[in-house]
């Protein structure tokens, strides 16, 4: 039953007035009973009297009257707005549900448009926007030795790190900071095998200052943090585990506080389990997952090196700035005081964040700007779609507004419309966007810092909105300007397809097609340049041969021997190499691409300029390393078994190396100084391998015998032409005969090495590529409906020009020659944008001009060929148009 | 005020108003008319209060209102139950009933019940 439906015709049609209506009301009744009174034979002025005296406070009652009149009034208009909306509502499902394509292209579309931006702007938030996992983490700053002057940044860890004596130095003396941590970043994936528990297993850990966790503010989720106690020399050996860890390898049972668990040779004491939140391979070493954190042993550190990264949480107050401006005369002067220290630490302060995620902040400024891009280009098609639909439904809207509906009625009707199509678009694009962000968070493959941050919040939730919300006043007000500017007779006398009105609603599908077409070019145009770059990066001579070449950690126990040692690996690799299916196998301690540590060298002799001193990257390997590597050999030879420790140290160079150190001439036989102490005789001259990146240029890089040398771990590199799930069983069988705790580590091609080092430019490549995609289709589509929408609007014109002689071939081009037109118009604008576009991206591009003659030259004939296709299908259509019916349809 | 004349409890003037619609909808006049004849003028209403209870009644939504004709012709407001009215109605008969029938029996018991338990 509807609300009183007779009071709303009256009020509707005077309008509310609650005070004459109680004026009304109250003069009725008092008429009625001096009426009564009168009948029974009261004098008319005594009657009046009567009623008045038995009615009471007339005044009182009307202003009661009035007031409880408002404020029904009120409620009552308040009801039925609601109610108008709720009619809205359900006649909006009504309509959608009827017109079933359009309603799930719109909301497909919208859906994939919104999905795009909230993927994107998830990973900006988590990169760029969204604090780091840290307490008060605006206070945090990175500190690297030396002034950066490469503004890539390289990540040569030797030449940004600190020794211990430096790192006590600064932390006493500076006073900028609250506290100052430290860890050693020279991680590798397992350096730590965990054993007594079943199958061996690989531990990524690292070592990091008893104040490591403090500094950042982080908590334990169980047990404690280090203490002082566990410092230096003699300390109690105490673990910390990750949350993942904990539940992984020790079903996270509590009980394992306190209790000793044994990593490679040392029990130590499980002192606690970090938070979930805690992810400290998401800040510090993109890619790798790290399982346990021990006190770094800074005694045993002091003598190597630069060891230790540093990480200080300002006092309240102080900016970087000012940390900076301190470092500036403090470093200068802590060198001064220790003329023995081997480097000079002028470091460079930066916040923690920019050194985490600032050298992507421009590419993802180009990933949100493509999303965007394709976001326009998105709802331009939904213009289009929606104004379609909109003509289609003219006489509908025209008989409504001559019913009585007002404008804004049927443009409110609209609205809702549009509003259930967005939120059915936001809902769509929510789920697929939370489908990606949670997948790409679980990626090891990618690169990223803080990846695993990524996820929906109510950041991205509010920018979906946003999005949603825009969308649905331009999906409803496209169509709506459309009405106003409909002649209603016009419109219900010829249905809509009179030829002004038509004719000005194809120029403007045109225009939005056009739009489309251009902004689709800039996008392509850009994914192009940044595929070539990417090739580029690909086609880039590595140095190596990543192909058929695999990797394994390999544990041995050498006693800190080197005759132990050598014979150790020479044992290890006779045994690998006679499996079937090796080629060749060989062992370094790094690998490149991966972590690394440079030594000093300087030249000896009379032609070398003395104390012209290089730092290349160390590689400690064995024989058979350079060969499973595919490093090719220049000049000399490779390392042999006896380059061992009793006889004369040798290194070979690579090329970059060696020009730097004798330029013009050739190295091998001549005599170098090791580390300002150790002399020792070059012997080959390899390829430059590309080490920190594959888009840097290599520097100095030297190899040493492992057998003369103390490695940082073992690489076993493996060539084999077998894949590697045959061949990792049969090479773990080996290595645990050789060595029961030998952890169970995968073999990992070292494909997947250069895959990784690629993955952020993959990641943005194919982020805008998609998006790209996804207009050319949407674009295609638009070229598609424009000419589709001509062709049906002239058929009797077209049938007319067959039955005057055309031919369906004459025809055809017509119909295709309009679809080239628009499509070159809007190429031409395309062009002229992404050249401006390209200018903005030149710094992502490797080795790729950003006027590529083949990129541009390409994506135009590619929108060429699509827009010939697009035309294709209403030109052959239009072709087959018969004259005579054509014709009768007059 | 005459002492036979009882003054209206307060509430109780909805339940009359509510219970005067019953047979269809009324004017206001008709209604104070239908209440002093069905009461045989025991209940004397100050016609003027009975409006803002009308009122009271539309915005609680237990009564409707339209304009219409009255049997002379001239316009005026005419209040109908609604479901809900009716409901209420309904129940506050049944309060009503509970109540009288209670108030009843006290001021027509003959002796003192506290002396029949002390017996």
């Amino acid at each position: 039953m509807t609300r009183t439906p007779i009071w709303r015709r009256y009020a509707r049609l005077f309008g509310a007035d609650p005070a004459a209506d109680v004026a009304d009301e109250v003069r009725f009744h008092l008429d009625a009973h001096v009426d009564e009174l009168v009948k029974r034979g009261w004098e008319p002025e005594a009657a009046r009297r009567e009623a008045e005296q038995r009615f009471g406070n007339v005044g009182a009652v009307q202003q009661t009257g009035v007031r409880m009149r408002q404020v029904h009034a009120r409620t009552q208009a308040q009801t039925d707005r609601w109610e108008g909306y709720l009619q809205d509502l359900l006649f909006a499902f009504r309509t959608l549900r009827r017109d079933r394509s359009f309603s799930i292209i719109t909301i497909l579309v919208l859906g994939l448009g919104i999905a795009g931006n909230t993927t994107v702007f998830s990973v900006v938030n988590a990169m760029l926007l969204r604090p780091l996992p840290f307490a008060d983490p605006e206070e945090l700053a990175w500190l690297a030795s030396g002034r950066r002057t490469n503004p890539k940044g390289t990540s040569d860890l030797s030449n940004s790190t600190y020794t211990v004596a430096a790192y006590e130095e600064i932390q006493r003396r500076n006073q900028s900071f609250r506290s100052l941590t430290t860890y050693n970043p020279f991680l590798s994936e397992s350096d730590f095998t965990l054993t007594g528990r079943g199958e061996p297993q690989p531990m990524a850990g690292v070592m990091v200052a008893v104040n490591f966790f403090q500094t950042l503010g982080v908590r334990p989720a169980r047990g404690r943090l280090f203490g002082a106690e566990e410092s230096g020399t003699g300390g109690r050996p105490a673990v910390l585990l990750t949350h993942d860890t904990w539940r992984r390898l020790f079903a996270a049972d509590p009980g394992i506080i306190g209790t000793g668990i044994t990593l490679g040779s040392q029990t130590m004491t499980v002192v606690g389990v970090l938070p979930k939140t805690f992810d400290f391979g998401a800040v510090f070493a993109p890619g790798l997952r790290i399982d346990v954190f021990v006190p770094a042993p800074l005694d045993q550190l002091r003598d190597s090196g630069n060891t230790l990264a540093l990480v200080g949480r300002l006092k309240p107050g102080v900016s970087i700035k000012q940390a900076q401006a301190e470092a500036d005369i403090l470093l200068p002067a802590i060198h001064a005081a220790h003329q023995d220290w081997w480097g000079d630490y002028t470091s460079t302060i930066s916040s923690l964040r920019d050194h985490v995620s600032g050298k992507l902040r421009q590419s993802l400024l180009v990933l949100w700007a493509a999303v965007g891009l394709m976001l326009l280009i998105v709802g331009v098609n939904l213009s289009n779609l929606v104004m379609a639909r909109a003509a289609a439904r003219s006489s509908e809207f025209a008989m409504r507004i001559a019913l009585g509906a007002g404008r804004w009625r049927v443009l409110r009707q609209l609205l809702v419309e549009s509003l259930v199509l967005s939120v059915g678009g936001a809902v769509v694009g929510i789920g697929i966007a939370y489908a990606v962000t949670s997948s790409l968070a679980h990626q090891t493959a990618i690169t990223l810092p803080l990846l695993s941050q990524i996820r929906i919040d109510g950041a991205a939730l509010a920018w979906t909105l946003l999005l949603a919300a825009i969308a649905a006043v331009v999906l409803g007000l496209a169509p709506g300007l459309g009405i106003s500017t409909t002649e209603l007779q016009a419109t219900l006398k010829n249905t809509g397809a009179g030829p002004s009105g038509a004719g000005k609603r194809e120029r403007t599908l045109a225009t939005l097609v056009v739009s489309q077409v251009a902004m689709t070019c800039v996008l392509l145009i850009a994914a192009g340049l940044l595929l070539r770059s990417f090739q580029k990066v690909l086609d880039v001579d590595l140095g190596f041969e990543p192909s058929r070449a695999a990797v394994m950690r390999v544990e041995y126990n050498d006693g800190g021997s080197h005759e132990r040692r050598a014979t150790t690996l020479q044992d290890i690799l006779s045994r690998i190499t006679s499996l079937p299916g090796i080629e060749t196998a060989g062992i370094a301690d790094m690998l490149p691409l991966g972590r690394n540590r440079s030594w000093g060298l300087g030249a000896i002799g009379t032609e070398a300029k003395q104390g012209d001193n290089v730092t290349p990257i160390v590689r400690v390997v064995t024989p058979g390393y350079l060969g499973a590597m595919g490093i090719r050999l220049a000049g000399g030879r490779d390392f042999s078994w006896r380059d061992g420790p009793s006889n004369e140290p040798v290194v070979v160079l690579n090329q970059a190396a060696a020009r730097r150190l004798w330029p013009g001439q050739d190295p091998v036989g001549r005599l170098a100084l090791l580390n300002g102490n150790l002399k020792t005789t070059i012997i080959g001259v390899v390829a430059d391998v590309r080490d920190h990146s594959l888009e840097l240029a290599p520097g100095p890089e030297m190899y040493l015998s492992a057998a003369q040398t103390y490695p940082d771990g073992a690489e076993l590199v493996v060539r084999t032409a077998l894949p590697a799930a045959v061949i990792s069983k049969s090479i773990m069988t080996v290595l645990r005969e050789l060595n029961p705790s030998q952890p169970a580590v995968a073999l990992r091609p070292i494909q997947q090495i250069v895959d990784q080092a690629v993955s952020p430019r993959r990641f943005v490549m194919a982020l805008v590529a998609s998006f790209a995609g996804f207009g050319l289709l949407l674009a295609s589509l638009g070229v598609y409906g424009v000419i589709s929408y001509a062709v049906s609007r002239r058929t009797r014109e077209i049938g007319l020009r067959m039955a005057l002689g055309a031919t369906a071939g004459q025809v055809q081009l017509s119909v295709i020659g309009n679809a080239l037109r628009l499509a070159a118009i809007g190429v031409g604008f395309g062009v002229v944008g992404a050249l401006a576009a390209a200018k903005g991206i030149e710094s992502l591009l490797f080795a790729t001009n950003p006027t590529d003659p083949v990129v541009f030259g390409g994506i135009v004939l590619l929108l060429g060929a699509v827009a010939l296709m697009a035309g294709y299908l209403p030109a052959s259509r239009a072709s087959r148009v018969h004259p005579v019916t054509a014709l009768r349809s007059y | 005020m005459q002492p036979t004349q009882l003054d209206l409890v307060r509430g109780t003037l909805d339940v009359l108003i509510l219970k005067a619609l019953v047979w269809g909808p009324l004017h206001g006049y008709a209604i104070t008319r239908l209440i002093r004849l069905r009461t045989d003028e025991v209940l004397l209403v100050e016609e003027g209060t009975l409006y803002p209870a009308l009122w009271r009644l539309e915005n609680k939504e237990l009564v409707e209102a339209e304009w219409g004709l009255s049997e002379n012709n001239r316009r005026a407001k005419y209040y109908r139950l609604t479901a809900e009215g009716q409901r209420h109605l309904r129940q506050e008969t049944k309060v009503w009933t509970a109540y009288s029938a209670a108030v009843g029996k006290m001021l027509s018991a003959t002796h003192s019940p506290v002396a029949e338990s002390a017996k």
